[in-house]
């Protein structure tokens, strides 16, 4: 309410008086909550307490005495808890998350930057690559690519041998096993000291570049320090490696690491789709980025590629990181679709398996929202420091 | 510059050497024009555009003949059962399997629905299309009717005419034999229906003056947009069955749609928070100023500009939901893609070719369906900024 200076505030009756209402609804809006929520609780224990269902946090400590096909840490049905089962599921919801997110991305960029390409043909074929995998449920593609696509290659017996000792079959992806008998360190700390050279000459390089406008090849050096370095180790005899390939055995495949078909499947779907929606982010940040700026850079006399990686990237970036950050969320929310092809993920692990066998349903359900939860706030958190740093800074 | 000015500029050495009158342009090189400029421009401009091009073409000619040749050319469009799509001696190649879809494009739409009683989905069905028809027609009279229809009278006719009623002679329809495309199209269309006014008011919610209504918006967004979608659905099937007396113990597909409903909402309300957000505050302020209250404001003044400008945004929403209710298959509704999962492993017609032909009529139908409501998104942003440019 306004107030005329000098005179009384005019008299309201308390029913049209906002403050009043105000205080009136927030009340009204608790009490119903309340309610509901007290309805649901006192529910629940009956409901619980009919079907002789202990509710609490104890069956976490019980055996769990269920297999589980892909175990990133130890865990044996006998002997491992329902809680190593939920470890055994998270680190295998952050795999897949993992790896989905490094290769969406590349993926996403190269679509992207294809998508505004004066190449005819470059920019309508990621034009429809991006239509065509965003009309399409995620499901449907992860159930493609595994009942149609990797359900249907040949068995074991007439596996697809892929150059590099690479074999392919309905029981999954089969890679060489690479195991250090001697000089495993050796090749380790090579790659740490080559990284760090590298970062090293990157930091003095622009040092130079700043005080005397000469460049240096950084790009040519670095990868000289990671191929050169390790190559010397290998050179000097220190290594002894043993590598097994997976060899065809009468029903079996032997050796080397084994993939399941189910991550293969997932990883594949979600990459694919994930990168249709960065591809789309990336496009709009780089068409964010105005025309006079790529003008003014080859004014200069930059060319295309450094135009792009030192002028149009670098802005494009602060439109497309926040947008980014949201599709690996999603990325990471859409991997529990590892449910439909029976990837032991979080979901499939915890919320299925789990559930079903303890009947624990609230308990359960609440640690898996909780995870998600988790994940996508400590994101959206790191999301807001890094727009407060990148924010544009007016003068 | 004109020659006269250079004279008078140099008049010591003279200017004999320059050109009095402009030369005629000459005609731009033939390798700029036409066919060949076109393909110059857009296929050959650099050496590496032009190994991208060879290479793509090389690419496209390795999958769009075979690709071609699997759906049309070597598909079995007739047949009874699995012996119509098996390699044979007359077939050396089977291609896709049409025959199975036709046989089962029944099972597809309807589910287990009881043949007889199948009308009542075509009625459904029906009244669904002219509401859309009516909502999107932007020219189509009496929309604010049109809004009370689809929100309000199809609700409460498809519930009694798809779930039954003894009262007017129909017979009861039970939620477990609802299938196919007919369980896709309540599920995304109930979330539809109920997102919208949920959505509008947990974004007010949010923009709220008052702490509680704020802080239980932001908190059931927060939360809703934060977990899976799957999880929100196990929540709604187990948990939910549980919260309630056991007398009112909701059915299987009632509880996904509930699940459903919260996610949309959640998002939903997101859209709709931007379409605020982008309302300059002289406009609340001119409301206020000539003495609206805030429903009347809200109402009249803020959300039709709002909702207007954010109507892309909500078909693209739409469209995320809609690919979205795939997931209820998860928790063991029989909606069209868990359709065509059962009919893809039935024995009658197990051939190699079954598995890729389903998922092929199912990437066709939803991809038309998403592709007909993306270009409406697009049609109505091209829309909007004609109009705010004049």
């Amino acid at each position: 309410m306004s107030v005329v200076p000098g005179s009384d505030p005019p008299k309201v009756s308390p029913l049209y008086d906002p403050k009043v209402r105000s205080i009136a609804y927030q009340v009204v809006l608790c009490i119903v909550i309340a309610f509901l929520v007290y309805a649901a609780v006192s529910n629940a224990a009956e409901n619980l307490a009919r079907a002789r269902i202990a509710s609490g946090f104890g069956f976490w400590d019980v055996t769990a005495g269920f297999d589980i096909s892909q175990t990133l840490i130890y865990y044996s049905p006998q002997t491992s808890t329902y809680g190593r089962a939920f470890w055994v599921g998270l680190l295998n919801t952050l795999l897949v998350a993992g790896l989905g997110i490094v290769f969406a991305t590349i993926l996403g960029f190269i679509i992207g930057i294809a998508r505004l390409s004066r190449n005819y043909l470059v920019s309508r074929i990621a034009a429809g690559y991006v239509e065509l995998i965003r009309n399409l449920p995620l499901l449907l593609q992860l159930l493609f690519w595994y009942n149609a696509v990797l359900r249907a290659l040949p068995d074991v017996r007439s596996s697809l041998a892929v150059p590099g000792g690479v074999l392919l079959n309905n029981r999954g992806l089969f890679l060489p096993e690479i195991t250090f008998h001697r000089g495993g360190t050796a090749l380790l700390a090579a790659f740490v000291l080559a990284i760090l050279a590298a970062i090293g000459f990157y930091v003095w390089a622009r040092r130079r570049q700043a005080a005397t406008g000469q460049q240096a090849p950084v790009f040519w050096v670095a990868l000289g320090c990671l191929v050169g370095f390790p190559l010397l180790v290998l050179l000097t005899g220190q290594l002894s490696v043993a590598v097994a390939y997976p060899e065809l055995g009468r029903f079996n495949i032997r050796g080397g690491v084994e993939i399941l078909p189910e991550f293969v499947a997932l990883l594949f779907g979600l990459v694919v789709y994930t990168a249709a929606f960065i591809a789309e982010v990336v496009r709009a940040g780089i068409l964010a980025v105005s025309r006079g700026q790529t003008e003014a850079a080859h004014a200069l006399g930059l060319r295309q590629g450094p135009t792009l990686r030192l002028i149009v990237i670098p802005q494009a970036m602060r439109v497309i990181v926040p947008p980014l950050t949201n599709q690996y969320l999603n990325l990471t929310k859409n991997s529990t679709l590892a449910v439909a092809i029976g990837y032991p993920d979080l979901v499939q692990v915890f919320t299925g398996t789990v559930l079903n066998q303890t009947g624990q349903a609230v308990e359960v359900v609440v640690i898996t929202m909780a995870v998600y939860l988790v994940i996508s706030l400590a994101t959206s958190l790191l999301m807001n420091v890094y727009n407060a740093r990148m924010a544009l800074v007016e003068r | 510059m004109a020659g006269a000015s250079i004279k008078e500029m140099d008049p010591e050495h003279g200017v004999a050497y320059v050109r009095e009158a402009p030369i005629e342009a000459l005609p731009p090189p033939a390798s700029e024009r036409g066919a060949l400029g076109w393909l110059r421009a857009n296929f050959f401009a650099t050496p590496l555009d032009a190994a991208l091009s060879v290479v793509l073409l090389l690419l496209l000619a390795w999958i769009v003949p075979p690709l071609l040749d699997f759906l049309l050319f070597n598909a079995v469009w007739t047949g009874k059962d699995r012996e119509a799509c098996l390699v044979g001696p007359d077939r050396p190649e089977v291609g896709a399997c049409w025959a199975f879809v036709r046989d089962r494009f029944a099972y597809f739409i309807y589910g287990s629905y009881p043949v007889a009683e199948r009308w009542r989905v075509d009625i459904f069905f029906a009244m669904l299309a002219i509401g859309i028809v009516w909502l999107l027609k932007l020219n189509a009279p009496r929309r604010d009717l049109g809004a009370f229809y689809f929100f309000v009278i199809v609700p409460i006719v498809s519930y009694i005419l798809l779930n039954g009623s003894e009262m007017l002679g129909l017979r009861r329809v039970d939620t477990a034999v609802w299938g196919g495309m007919l369980v896709t199209i309540v599920v995304a269309w109930v979330g539809i229906v109920v997102s919208l006014p949920a959505g509008i008011l947990l974004a007010l919610g949010r923009r709220s003056r008052m702490p509680a209504v704020k802080l239980f918006s932001v908190i059931f967004i927060e939360f809703v947009r934060g977990v899976p979608l799957i999880t929100v659905l196990f929540m709604a099937s187990v948990m939910l069955p549980l919260f309630v007396p056991e007398q009112w113990s909701p059915d299987k597909l009632l509880r996904a749609l509930v699940g459903i409903a919260l996610f949309a909402s959640a998002y939903m309300a997101e859209v709709v928070r931007a379409g605020l957000q982008a309302i300059p505050k002289g406009q609340y302020e001119g409301a206020m100023a000539v003495g609206l209250s805030y429903s009347q404001m809200m109402r009249l003044i803020i959300l039709p500009q709002a909702l207007r400008v954010t109507i892309p945004n909500i078909v693209n929403s739409y469209i995320a939901l809609f690919k979205d209710t795939t997931l209820v298959f998860i928790v063991g509704i029989f909606d069209f893609l868990k359709a065509i999962e059962a009919a893809r492993i039935d024995p009658i017609w197990s051939t190699p070719v079954t598995s890729t032909t389903g998922y092929a009529f199912a990437a066709i139908v939803y991809f038309i369906l998403c592709y007909l409501m993306s270009a409406y998104a697009k049609n109505m942003e091209a829309r909007l900024a004609v109009a705010d440019k004049r």
